[in-house]
């Protein structure tokens, strides 16, 4: 028998840990779509151009097509399957955040986290953070209504004038 | 029951698309699976020499690497001029030369890379100019051998062009008499990409009795079936092509392209599924791509600014294969006088080949470029004639009555009221307020607007079928060969279903996934015609169920079927609203006291096709290319920097007869993504070829789609001047958001920076080559 290259390595993945067999060139997208069935997260661009394949790495968003496997050992890694009625996915069906649906997981996981550490961002933040991401369907304008509507200041807006809850 | 339309509904979908579990074609868990790669030509025009495939055989994990040797085919949906691998020479840079078939995708990708090629280039035809110039190079020398796929393609012999399409109507020579200003305009506009998220990807399997399963990203699965079936001489039944979610389509989706290699490699390796997935560089050129135009147009008006006559040559950049072109010079062709009414005019569209990525069918279906350069033209006259542009659109506008460039007359159910569009336009937009304007900071705010529209340029024969199966809760099962590409077409039919069954939308479950052996015909989810098509046929299945359902409910209720009303699942007689029987006691058949049952199982079923349409005469264009047209009108509103040349989009604007709106925040959005699209075509998308025909942008990163935060604030609304023959009256607006706002974009530049705009991408450099004559 060939050594065929493989290790095998634990990833922690939406609070589970997972053992994979890995070459040292496997992109972690590839593992997450092929050894793991996560194919939430999508090869795009597989260049870092497009986001359709982010995932949170220890809850920032990194595009899981430029990280190799290998580098996400001892991370917490978050794709959209381990998104539980976070906000933003909601956000997104009441905004019409989407059409076909190939960019949404890319832009749901770069949203999410963007909530986390910026809850009250500006729009020139929101920028910044969105920039990332291609989405080839809608105009951005739902996008932007979505991460608006989570945002806790527009929550807070929203609240005063008792449009929420 | 509260009518269902005109509501904003959530997509049946959406939460699959928010959680992950949409699944798309390279998502699905087939096992085993072997992977193919492309080694695509470096070259845009050589002839092959030898391909030497003995070192990529020796690789490990390698099954098979194919050549055209291994099978000379010819492949086309109009015209059959395209090997699926390059046979001889290479006609454009990206096109398919050899495939590799691996355990592993990157055993494949690797060998790929060991295939050698010896090339003697030859010659390239880099643009339009150069393939219609006297004594061009040829980029096919076996032109007039093809096989024809459809009667309408007209090659020229001896020439570089594909399709040739002529319209002649009134009396040109009298046009130009009684035109007092007569001016022309040139254009030309690259070839750009469809950009979908999605990269095209196909899988094939060839099991043990030769039936030939597919699996795909495509917007046309049926003719996928079609196409097969002709090349490989496979009887039809035996192919099954099955589509799930597709990550978008825009047309680019519609050719068997990547599903005929996933066939040729699926017969060198029997028994397994082969996966073919398109990287992002092999999607943007070895795939199809978005046709490049070259246009001339001279047009007359009389004093009042009414359009007397038109002459307009139009020429396609069609790149390496015929493929659709034909039917987009028809497109172009038959709609060539946009929504005015020309009487004298004369058209000539060719479909031209060069040895640039090959064009398909892409939102818009040619009416995007057509509009640009008549919508210029449009601005140009306004200018000559010292009036106001809308006037001149709105004097020009057509009536019911008018005649098509097909001869054709139109009526307000067959085209919308464009009159309405183009006041709600001026009142959006603020058009009275003038363009240019200078503001404060030394910057320059500008508007331009202008009018699309667009039929569906159907076969005469484009139809669909729908099945409706019930559940024993009384729901129904929606079945249709409509692909879910994005606009939520599977959750139109559901609405058109719900209100003719007079139920909850919750009640109709639609089958997301297109399998051709047991999902009914539909032509091809494509020209925006899926509300119209899979509407019409939507409605036929219900009538069907509904007449089986009151029969058979008039059986249980000891009444006429005529005595009987139907809402909410629930059969009951109008007179006595007491006495009823639910869905759900009919759909299996009615059952007696005794347990004896009548009627089995029901199933309701709708057939549509488009009714009356006919070929284009070869010499005068008149016949019918499609049932309807959709009309509007659009703006867009920059801000001008005059120093740095650069400019940015503020606000743009849409309004669109749209018939009636059947889910408005759908429509809406549907429509802003157009516009966004066609502001990215404005703006920057476009091939750049080197003096080789090379295309130097293929990734994301250097062909610049527009991103968050670069568009502007977008106004859609919908004038609803019902189309008669449509369900509910409503019209296709799937693509006609792009249509007009690329030159609504550069008719602003021409008024902000007071140069001629002929040309697309409008870039910062080219507005300061055109201020500066550098």
């Amino acid at each position: 028998m060939h050594y065929a290259g493989d290790s095998i390595i634990e990833l922690h993945v939406n609070g589970e840990s997972k053992s994979v067999a890995v070459k040292p060139s496997h992109t972690l997208l590839d593992v997450l779509r092929k050894q793991l069935s996560l194919t939430g997260a999508k090869p795009g661009c597989a260049n870092g151009d497009c986001g359709a394949c982010t995932v949170l790495i220890d809850a920032m968003p990194v595009k899981s097509c430029l990280m190799l496997a290998v580098e996400a050992i001892g991370r917490q890694i978050t794709t959209v399957e381990g998104l539980k009625d976070a906000p933003i996915q909601d956000a997104f069906i009441r905004n019409w955040g989407f059409q076909c649906g190939y960019c949404t997981s890319g832009f749901l996981m770069v949203c999410h986290a963007l909530a986390m550490h910026h809850p009250n961002a500006e729009q020139s933040v929101i920028e910044e953070w969105l920039q990332s991401n291609l989405c080839r369907c809608t105009g951005y304008a739902e996008i932007k209504d979505a991460i608006q509507s989570i945002l806790s200041g527009n929550l807070h807006r929203h609240r005063q004038r008792g449009a929420f809850f | 029951m509260e009518s269902q339309l005109g509501k904003d509904t959530v997509r049946k979908e959406a939460r699959d698309k928010v959680t992950g579990a949409a699944k798309y074609t390279n998502d699905l868990a087939d096992a085993p699976m072997r992977h193919a790669k492309l080694l695509t030509s470096s070259h845009a025009h050589a002839r092959i020499v030898a391909i030497d495939t003995s070192k990529a055989s020796a690789m490990p994990g390698v099954r098979s690497v194919i050549t055209a040797q291994d099978s000379h085919l010819l492949c086309g949906s109009m015209l059959r001029d395209r090997p699926p691998l390059a046979d001889g020479k290479v006609r454009y840079y990206g096109e398919p030369v050899a495939m590799v078939v691996a355990d592993e995708e990157q055993q494949a990708q690797a060998a790929a890379g060991k295939i050698q090629v010896t090339y003697e280039p030859l010659p390239v035809v880099n643009s339009i100019a150069e393939a219609i110039k006297a004594n061009p190079v040829i980029v096919h020398e076996q032109l007039m051998s093809y096989t024809k796929m459809e009667q309408e393609v007209y090659p020229l012999p001896g020439t570089n062009i594909c399709h040739r399409q002529k319209i002649s109507t009134g009396n040109l020579p009298k046009g130009w008499a009684d035109s007092e200003t007569v001016i022309e305009g040139s254009f030309t506009l690259p070839q750009s990409d469809h950009g979908a998220m999605e990269t095209r990807a196909a899988r094939c399997i060839i099991m043990p009795d030769g039936r030939v399963m597919i699996k795909s990203s495509s917007q046309a699965p049926y003719s996928v079936k079609e196409e097969i079936s002709a090349y490989f001489n496979i009887p039809a039944g035996k192919i099954i092509v099955q589509v799930p979610l597709v990550g978008g389509g825009f047309g680019g989706k519609t050719a068997a392209q990547l599903e005929v290699l996933a066939v040729i490699a699926a017969r060198a390796v029997q028994g397994q599924w082969i996966n073919l997935v398109n990287s992002r560089e092999e999607d943007l050129v070895s795939s199809p791509s978005h046709l490049g135009l070259a246009a001339t147009i001279k047009m007359g008006a009389a004093k009042d600014g009414k359009i007397m006559a038109a002459a307009m040559t139009f020429y396609i950049d069609s790149g390496a294969y015929a493929e659709i072109s034909p039917k987009l010079a028809k497109a172009i062709a038959v709609e060539c006088t946009g929504p005015y009414n020309i009487p004298n005019l004369q058209c000539d569209c060719c479909s031209v080949y060069t040895n640039h990525p090959y064009a398909i069918s892409f939102r818009g279906f040619g009416h995007e470029a057509l509009a640009f350069c008549l919508e210029r033209m449009v601005d140009k006259l306004a200018f000559a004639l010292n009036m106001d542009p809308f006037q001149v659109r709105l004097i020009n506008a057509v009536r019911p009555g008018d005649l098509k460039p097909t001869q054709e007359k139109t009526t307000l159910s067959n085209t919308g009221d464009i009159r309405q569009c183009l006041e709600k336009l001026r009142t959006l937009i603020n058009w009275d307020e003038g363009t240019p304007i200078k503001e404060a900071n030394n910057l320059i705010r500008a508007k331009g607007i202008a009018c699309l529209i667009k039929t569906s340029d159907t076969p005469t024969d484009a139809g669909a079928a729908v099945i409706l199966t019930f559940n024993s809760d009384g729901s129904i099962n929606l079945n249709c060969g409509a692909v879910e590409i994005g606009p939520a077409m599977k959750t139109t039919a559901a609405q058109i279903l719900a209100e003719r069954m007079k139920m909850s939308l919750e009640d109709i479950h639609v089958q997301l996934t297109v399998d051709t052996a047991s999902s009914p015909y539909y032509w091809k989810t494509v020209a925006s015609m899926t509300t119209y098509i899979i509407g019409r046929a939507v409605l036929n299945a219900a009538d069907d169920a509904l007449g089986q359902l009151l029969n058979l409910a008039a059986i249980a209720l000891h009444c006429p079927p005529e005595d009987l009303d139907f809402k909410d699942k629930i059969v009951f007689v109008k007179h006595d609203p007491t006495l009823y029987i639910a869905f759900k006691d009919l759909v299996k058949g009615y059952q007696f006291a005794n347990g004896n049952t009548i009627k089995g199982p029901l199933v309701g079923r709708g057939s549509f096709v488009m009714s009356r349409l006919r070929p284009l005469d070869e010499a005068t264009g008149k016949g019918k290319a499609g049932s309807s047209w959709t009309v509007g009108a659009q703006a867009v509103e920059i801000e001008y920097d005059p120093q740095q040349h650069t400019y940015r989009p503020l606000k743009a604007v849409t309004v669109i007869d749209a018939g009636k709106v059947l889910n408005p925040k759908t429509a809406k959005g549907v429509v802003m993504g157009g516009m966004c699209m066609g502001l990215g075509l404005g703006m920057n998308e476009e091939f750049v070829y080197d003096p080789y025909g090379i295309v130097a942008n293929t990734s994301f990163r250097t062909y610049k789609m527009l991103r968050y935060g670069e568009t502007p604030n977008y106004l859609v609304e919908f004038v609803e001047t019902p189309q008669i023959d449509a369900p509910y009256g409503a019209r296709g607006i799937g693509e006609h958001g792009i249509i007009a706002i690329p030159v609504a974009l550069a008719n602003a530049i021409a008024s902000a920076a007071q140069i001629d705009v002929n040309r697309l991408p409008i870039t910062p450099e080219y507005i300061w080559r055109e201020k500066t004559r550098a």
